[in-house]
């Protein structure tokens, strides 16, 4: 009733709008426009500089080389590069979902037994403040298998972040709506599945949009410590290798690759996030006033 | 009245859902927050629960509903049962709506009836049909963000009521709703009692509410939390705008509030 109310009016009397409510949505509509135009703007803006840097000192390619030479190098090595993009992110996305099952399964269990979680989350926090380059060197003496090796390091970097917000969410149902479920006589699962699991859904999301960008890192990271090249190694090792033999324009054009897949990676969980939330979380709802 | 529980009570015409008898409780650190309440609910009873902050009110009705057990002094239910047995025996109704916001309206209803293992599908005729006797059925895939506050405490009524419970209770529902949407909703409650025949305890803070509302008003004190006087609303059912206007809704307020604040005095 009221939600209807509110709105009709204005909507349909569109024509009569004051000044006031006038720059209001001009306000608004160039503030639309400039969220895409001025990261736009600023790029080009960068790009430019750093040509004119290089080409009014003469830098030659191999200290700095220009973002032409970096754009041709990734095109004239795609044949090298994407490979090695796909090893990277392979690693990546099978370490966040080794992440998401391990923290959410992690969490669940601690929210179902007290004593589980006072025994084990002192170790979950230990594991997270580690640097992964500590740890690194060691995982890869025991663990034979460089894949399994790599995708532990990730694991290590990206799970924390899923089980500390899954906890979180879980713990924080309405204690009312706990209340109900006890009246009403529900089963432990029933209360996960009707009411714990959907309250901790947004907690989960935001975890995941972090654990994202850490086993991107994670991934990377582990790499550099692995070390060991030849086929199948991931863009971390060209970039090494590259390094060595003073190839300065692929470094940065795997650096360039590395950055746009964490962009993709958080683009796509921060689409994710939405379609779930949208229609009922407060973070996704649109304001109208 | 008589000792044995098992024998007719007093208003013998209409059979018990509840009796409290001699209910105890006391927290941690010798706080009484219940003493010696004893209680009858009959089926088709308004009653309020009306007294201050910490006389015990929720703590009454944490007790009924099993979330709480007695220090001492027993809780029957019909058929000499002594806990409540789910979705059959109570409908709960909190201040706050306490919807699921990640599900429709229609969802939220189904709540009860989906914990006790019935599908949407087999219960959606029922679910409608509540829907509609509190005003919403046009609003049944609506979230709970869409509705306003008196809309939402409709939908937590009608979770209430879904599964045809033998006693709901309410605790202060409407309490934080505007002055306009409660009247509308005591109204609407009252209409609601007459077509259905539900059985209710009602823990309000308003003697205005707890007069117009209920047929006995336990007036309660606080520390330790306690039942001091019983009132019973002789005026009869529907109650309408013409009753709320009346001298013996007047008398009967003043006569409320009077106890009320005698029964604050005792503890001041």
């Amino acid at each position: 009733m009221s939600a209807a109310e509110q709105g009709a009016p204005l909507a349909a009397s569109g024509s009569v709008v004051d000044a006031e409510e006038a720059a209001r949505a001009r306000a608004r509509r160039r503030e639309k426009i400039g969220k895409w135009l001025m990261p736009v703007l600023v790029m080009v803006v960068l790009l430019v500089a750093w040509d004119r840097v290089v080409v009014w000192n003469d830098i030659p390619h191999y200290i700095l080389p220009g973002p032409g030479l970096v754009l041709q190098t990734l095109v004239k090595d795609w044949a090298t590069l994407l490979p090695s993009l796909v090893v990277t992110l392979k690693i990546t996305l099978m370490a966040l979902a080794v992440a998401v099952i391990g923290g959410v399964g992690l969490a669940v269990l601690f929210t179902q037994s007290r004593w589980l979680e006072m025994s084990f989350y002192p170790y979950a926090v230990i594991l997270q403040v580690t640097p992964v380059v500590a740890i690194a060197p060691l995982i890869f003496i025991y663990v034979s298998n460089r894949t399994v090796g790599l995708l532990l390091c990730a694991w290590l970097v990206a799970f924390f972040p899923v089980l500390a917000n899954t906890t979180l969410g879980l713990n924080s149902a309405d204690h009312n709506l706990r209340d109900l479920m006890r009246i009403y006589g529900a089963t432990r699962w029933q209360k996960l599945r009707y009411l714990q699991l959907p309250s901790a859904l947004p907690y989960f999301l935001g975890g995941l949009r972090i654990a994202g960008g850490l086993a991107l890192i994670g991934a990377v990271v582990s790499e550099y410590v692995a070390g060991t090249g030849g086929i199948g190694s991931g863009l971390a090792f060209r970039i090494l290798e590259a390094g060595y033999r003073l190839n300065i324009p692929r470094m940065f054009a795997a650096l360039l690759l590395i950055a746009l897949t964490g962009v993709v990676i958080f683009a796509a969980l921060s689409f994710l996030s939405h379609r779930l939330l949208y229609k009922w979380h407060e973070s996704a709802v649109k304001r109208e006033t | 009245m008589s000792a044995d529980r098992r024998a007719p009570l007093p208003l013998g015409s209409r059979p018990p859902v509840l009796e409290m008898t001699g209910v105890d409780k006391t927290f941690a650190g010798d706080v009484v927050a219940l003493k010696r309440m004893s209680l009858t609910v009959n089926e088709g009873d308004f009653i309020s629960l009306l007294g201050p902050s910490g006389c015990g009110k929720s703590t009454a009705l944490r007790l009924i509903s099993n979330l709480m057990h007695p220090t001492s002094g027993r809780i029957t239910w019909a058929g000499g049962r002594s806990s409540a047995g789910g979705t059959d025996d109570l409908g709960m109704v909190f201040q706050e709506p306490t919807l699921m916001p990640w599900a429709t309206v229609a969802q939220n209803v189904w709540l009860p009836f989906r914990i006790r293992g019935q599908s949407y599908a087999a219960v959606r005729d029922r679910v409608e049909e509540t829907l509609r006797l509190v005003g919403l059925d046009a609003f049944l895939h609506a979230y709970p963000r869409e509705l306003s506050g008196g809309m939402k405490m409709r939908v937590a009524i009608a979770r209430a009521l879904v599964t045809n419970p033998r006693l709901i209770l309410m605790d202060e529902p409407f309490a934080a709703l505007d002055e306009i949407t409660r009247h509308r909703l005591n109204h609407d409650l009252l209409a609601l009692k007459e077509k259905i025949g539900c059985t209710v305890i009602f823990v309000t803070h308003s003697v205005f509410e707890s007069v117009f509302l209920s047929d006995r008003i336990m007036v309660m004190a606080a520390r330790p939390g306690r039942v001091v006087r019983e009132m019973v609303v002789d005026a009869p059912y529907p109650r309408d705008e013409a009753f709320r206007t009346s001298a013996a809704y007047a008398a009967l307020c003043r006569a409320t509030s009077d106890a009320l604040h005698e029964a604050m005095g005792e503890t001041a």
